[in-house]
C-alpha cells in the first residue's frame, strides 16, 4: 500500500498534528532521574487502585498468591520498564507516535491512536466511578452493587457522576497544568491514607502483632475462596495482572514518549516507585480494606455489602479516606481524559481540542455510570494491554533484532507505506489468535474449536491474564516472519521518505 | 516563611501516619484516628499547596 495523491490529506494533517515532537528531544531538554521517580509515584496511586486490590480478594486469590504473585509481576513490569522501553526510548528519543508510524504506518497508526482513545475514556469513568462512590456515601445515596445484580446506579448517584464527569471534562479542557501541580500535592499524602486504611483494617481483622499477620491474612483476608459468582484468580493470575497492568506503557513502549526526556536508559527502574508503591502496596492494603469492610457488615447483619471504594475508605479513614478516593480519581481521570482528547484528535484532525476533549468526556461521563466497568476492571485492563502490546513488541523487536536479521528497520516510512501489512498480520493476527486460544476453554461459543485444534492447543489452557509472553512471541514471529518475506520480495523503494 | 510551611506540612503527613499505629497500640479509638486523619489531611494540603512548585517541563 502506497501514498497517492488523493490519500494526502488524512496523513498529512495527522501528522501536522504531532509535528512539534516530530524532531528527537535535544539534549539542553533531558531531566534527571528525580523528576521519574515524582512522575510515577505520581501517577500510579489511582482511584482504581481501591477497586483492583478489591478484585483480587473477591476472586478469591490466596495470600501467598497476592503477596508473591503481585510482587513477581510488578518486578516483570519494573524489568519490562528498564530493559525494553526505556534503552529504546533514550536511543530514538522519539514520541510512540512516530515509533509506530515508522514502523507500521499511519493508517494502522491512526486505528491505534483512536483506539487508545477510546480505553483513556472507558478508565477515565472508571476513576470517576470510583470518585462518585466517596462522593454519594456522605450524601447517603448508595453505590449499584453489581454482584448483588444491580446492573444500574440509581437516578440521584447518575446526577452526582455526571456533575464530578462536566468538572473534569471541563478542567480538561482548560489544560490540566494546575491539576498536574495540585496531582504532585497530592502524591506523598495518598499512599499514606492507603497505608493508614490498611492498618486499621488489619486491627478490625485481629491482628494484634507482626506474628498475627500470616493466619489472618490466609484465613480473613485472601482466603483463597471467591466470593458467590466470582471466578478464581490464582498466583499466576495474579503475577499476570501486574504484568499487564500497564502493559501499553512498557513492553508496548507508550512511555517512550516520556523516558524520551531522561538522561540514562536505567531511569526505567524508576518506574519501581510506581509499580510497588501504586500496584504492590496500595492493592494490597485495599484488599485488607475490603475484607474489613466484608467482615464488619456482615456482622452488622448486611447480606450483600457492597465494597465500593468509598465505602472501604470510609470505615478506617473516615473523611480523609473519602477525599482519598476523590482525588484518587480526579487527578488521574483528568490527565487521562486530556490524553484521550488528544488521542482522539489524530483520527479527527480538523475537530477543535475542546470539542474532542468534551465527546470524550461524554464517553467518559456514560463509562462512569455502568457499574459493570469496574466490576469488570483486572478484565478491562488485560484486555487492553494484550490489544496494544504488539505494536511495542515490533518496536523492540525492529530496533534490536531487524539488523542482526539484515532486515531494513522503519520499512513502512522508508518506503512510504499508508499500512505495513507484515505488523497488521502480527498485530491482529496475535491478538485474534491468543483471544481464541483463550476462548475456547471460556465462551461456550467457541467451545467448538477443541474439537477442530491440534491436540497439543486444545489442551493449552491460557491464564488470561498470563497471555503476555505468549502473545509477545506470536507477534514478533508473525511480524518478523511477513517482514521477511516482504522485504525479500517486493521491489525496493527508489526514494526513501 | 518557607521553612515553617514545610514544618506543617511534615507535621500533617506524621500525624497521619501515627494516627493508624496508635489504634493498632490500643491508644485511641478508630474514630479520634479519622478525626486525626482529617487534621493531618488539612495541615499537608493547607501548607504544601504554598511550597511545592510546578514545573511543567517535568510532565512533557
Amino acid at each position: 500500500m502506497s501514498h497517492s495523491s488523493g490519500q494526502q490529506t488524512l496523513v498529512e494533517r495527522l501528522d501536522a498534528l504531532y509535528e512539534f515532537d516530530r524532531e528527537p528531544v535535544s539534549e539542553k531538554k533531558l531531566h534527571g532521574g528525580k523528576t521519574f521517580i515524582a512522575m510515577f509515584a505520581g501517577e500510579h496511586v489511582a482511584g482504581t487502585e481501591f477497586v483492583l486490590g478489591t478484585l483480587l480478594v473477591a476472586h478469591g486469590v490466596s495470600a501467598f498468591d497476592a503477596l508473591v504473585g503481585l510482587l513477581v509481576g510488578n518486578v516483570l513490569a519494573v524489568l519490562s520498564w528498564a530493559l525494553m522501553c526505556a534503552p529504546i526510548a533514550v536511543r530514538e528519543r522519539l514520541t510512540v507516535y512516530w515509533q509506530i508510524r515508522k514502523i507500521a504506518g499511519p493508517y494502522l497508526t491512526v486505528i491505534y491512536s483512536a483506539a487508545f482513545a477510546l480505553v483513556l475514556c472507558l478508565l477515565a469513568g472508571a476513576m470517576v466511578n470510583v470518585s462518585t462512590t466517596a462522593i454519594a456515601h456522605p450524601l447517603g445515596i448508595e453505590s449499584a452493587n453489581y454482584a448483588a445484580g444491580e446492573r444500574w446506579p440509581s437516578f440521584a448517584w447518575i446526577c452526582v457522576a455526571t456533575c464530578i464527569g462536566i468538572v473534569i471534562a471541563l478542567l480538561a479542557v482548560l489544560g490540566f497544568e494546575r491539576i498536574a501541580h495540585f496531582s504532585k500535592i497530592c502524591a506523598p499524602w495518598m499512599p499514606l491514607i492507603f497505608v493508614a486504611g490498611g492498618v486499621i483494617g488489619l486491627g478490625m481483622l485481629g491482628v494484634r502483632s507482626v506474628g498475627d499477620f500470616w493466619e489472618v491474612a490466609k484465613t480473613k483476608i485472601w482466603t483463597g475462596v471467591p466470593f458467590e459468582g466470582q471466578s478464581k484468580y490464582g498466583f499466576w493470575s495474579c503475577v499476570g495482572l501486574a504484568w499487564l497492568c500497564n502493559i501499553s506503557q512498557h513492553m508496548g513502549m507508550g512511555d517512550v514518549t516520556i523516558f524520551r526526556y531522561a538522561k540514562k536508559w536505567y531511569y526505567g527502574f524508576a518506574s519501581a516507585f510506581g509499580m510497588f508503591i501504586g500496584h504492590y502496596i496500595a492493592w494490597i492494603c485495599s484488599g485488607i480494606m475490603c475484607a474489613a469492610f466484608m467482615e464488619s457488615s456482615r456482622a452488622a447483619g448486611i447480606a450483600n455489602p457492597n465494597p465500593t471504594p468509598g465505602n472501604i475508605a470510609w470505615l478506617g479513614a473516615g473523611w480523609a479516606g473519602l477525599v482519598c478516593v476523590v482525588l484518587a480519581g480526579w487527578t488521574t481521570a483528568n490527565p487521562t481524559l486530556y490524553r484521550a482528547g488528544l488521542a482522539f484528535q489524530t483520527a479527527t484532525p480538523n475537530w477543535s481540542r475542546w470539542r474532542v476533549t468534551l465527546i470524550a468526556g461524554v464517553i467518559m461521563i456514560v463509562t462512569a455510570c455502568i457499574p459493570a466497568v469496574n466490576f469488570y476492571l483486572d478484565r478491562i485492563v488485560g484486555n487492553y494491554g494484550l490489544f496494544f502490546m504488539p505494536l511495542g513488541a515490533f518496536i523492540f523487536i525492529d530496533y534490536w533484532v531487524f539488523p542482526k536479521l539484515g532486515l531494513k528497520r522503519n520499512y513502512a516510512e522508508q518506503n512510504r507505506l499508508l499500512a505495513s501489512w507484515p505488523a497488521a498480520v502480527g498485530w491482529f493476527g496475535s491478538v485474534i489468535i491468543c483471544f481464541l486460544l483463550f476462548a475456547k476453554d471460556n465462551y461456550e461459543t467457541f467451545r467448538g474449536l477443541n474439537d477442530i485444534l491440534p491436540a497439543f492447543l486444545a489442551k493449552y489452557k491460557p491464564d488470561f491474564f498470563m497471555q503476555v509472553l505468549p502473545e509477545w512471541i506470536l507477534a514478533v514471529v508473525l511480524y518478523t516472519g511477513c517482514s521477511l518475506l516482504q522485504q525479500r520480495f517486493s521491489k525496493p523503494s527508489p526514494t526513501p521518505a | 516563611m518557607k521553612p515553617v510551611l514545610k514544618s506543617v506540612s511534615y507535621l500533617g503527613l506524621a500525624i497521619t501516619v501515627a494516627a493508624p499505629l496508635l489504634v493498632w497500640a490500643g491508644k485511641i479509638s478508630i474514630e479520634t484516628n479519622k478525626v486525626m486523619l482529617l487534621v493531618g489531611m488539612i495541615l499537608w494540603f493547607g501548607s504544601a499547596i504554598f511550597w511545592i512548585k510546578h514545573d511543567p517541563s517535568a510532565n512533557a
